[in-house]
């Protein structure tokens, strides 16, 4: 006996994450999803990112990794409200779930925040698959990686909004092809704004801060 | 790599979508849509089913996982094609905007139990 079934596999995390949008909406907090391989120095651009864009733009933090609490004690350094998620101590899962998210929300004062960063686990496939009631996503993609990660991982690449190739204080030192790298993104996602940058060194900075901060002010002025 | 979170949530809605008047139902199939975009390894996939099915109605079921392609549409000149190389930039006019139609998939489609 055939029993129709017709649904969606993560209709689940679907519905946590309509109920954080909704939720995010209703606070006016602008929620932005930052995806990367592991290594690729998520923590140290949020770090900069922090200090440049705080107080004037109120900032909370959600990380995510499967173990330890580095990257979250060196986030809080910069006076940002700062929950870490670890997924499991050993292995655990390797995206951050809707569920997770409206968690660690719990722990903010939502209506005080004009900017939640949730810097997720460091992968390129699973977490695009996971919709966490975001407003925007980044992917961050260092020139130590190869210029082709777009092509091997294009779900995240069409699903990002924006694309910062960081670490660009190392070129000398490597044979990154800049110009492939930027084609590889933009084969899979024509038009995706791409900010070149050092975290390291904050060379480039200004143009991500300039993209981020006027998405928050767009959503502020959206209200 | 979430091969395993996804199949989880399979058995779950597969359990409960077992109409609740057949006395030890066995399915033997469950039908799945998943698309090549979505980060879904079949394999995996079907490793993941086999190891959590044991002990449970849907233990030996077959999963039957029909690939959907990617398709996308020209927004400007309304061209669709599949897209076979991770290149999302119309074939014809040129235009990057262009939108997945399919390929995203990751549906469960229907379940068969043992009559």
């Amino acid at each position: 006996m055939e029993v129709d079934v017709a649904r969606k596999i993560l209709d689940t995390n679907d519905a946590h994450a309509g109920q954080n949008r909704e939720r995010f909406a209703a606070a006016g907090v602008f929620v932005l999803n930052m995806m990367s391989s592991p290594g690729s120095g998520k923590t140290t651009l949020l770090e900069k990112t922090l200090v440049r864009i705080m107080p004037k733009i109120r900032c909370g933090v959600i990380v995510g990794d499967i173990c330890t609490t580095n990257d979250a004690d060196r986030l809080a350094r910069s006076g940002a409200p700062v929950t870490q998620i670890n997924t499991d101590a050993f292995g655990g899962d390797c995206h951050l779930a809707a569920h997770v998210i409206g968690k660690a929300a719990d722990a903010f004062d939502l209506e005080n925040l004009d900017l939640l960063i949730v810097e997720n686990i460091g992968n390129l496939v699973c977490p695009a698959e996971f919709d966490i009631g975001e407003n925007a996503r980044t992917v961050v993609l260092s020139v130590t990686e190869g210029e082709d990660k777009p092509a091997k991982y294009p779900h995240m690449f069409r699903k990002c909004d924006s694309a910062v190739l960081n670490k660009t204080d190392l070129l000398p030192y490597l044979d990154f092809d800049m110009a492939a790298a930027e084609g590889f993104i933009h084969q899979v996602h024509p038009d995706m704004p791409i900010f070149q940058l050092s975290a390291k060194t904050e060379e480039g900075l200004s143009p991500w801060l300039n993209w981020l901060t006027t998405q928050v002010a767009e959503n502020r002025s959206a209200r | 790599m979430h091969e395993m979170g996804i199949a989880m949530q399979v058995v779950k809605i597969a359990a409960d979508s077992i109409p609740e008047h057949i006395q030890n139902p066995r399915v033997e199939q469950v039908n799945l849509k998943i698309g090549k975009l979505s980060s879904v390894v079949p394999d995996s996939l079907r490793f993941c089913f086999e190891v959590i099915t044991k002990g449970t109605p849907l233990e030996g079921a077959v999963l039957n996982i029909d690939v959907a392609p990617v398709v996308a549409r020209c927004r400007d000149c309304g061209m669709e094609w599949t897209i076979e190389d991770a290149v999302f930039r119309c074939k014809e006019c040129n235009s990057g905007s262009v939108e997945v139609i399919s390929g995203r998939e990751l549906d469960i489609i229907s379940i068969e139990i043992a009559d």
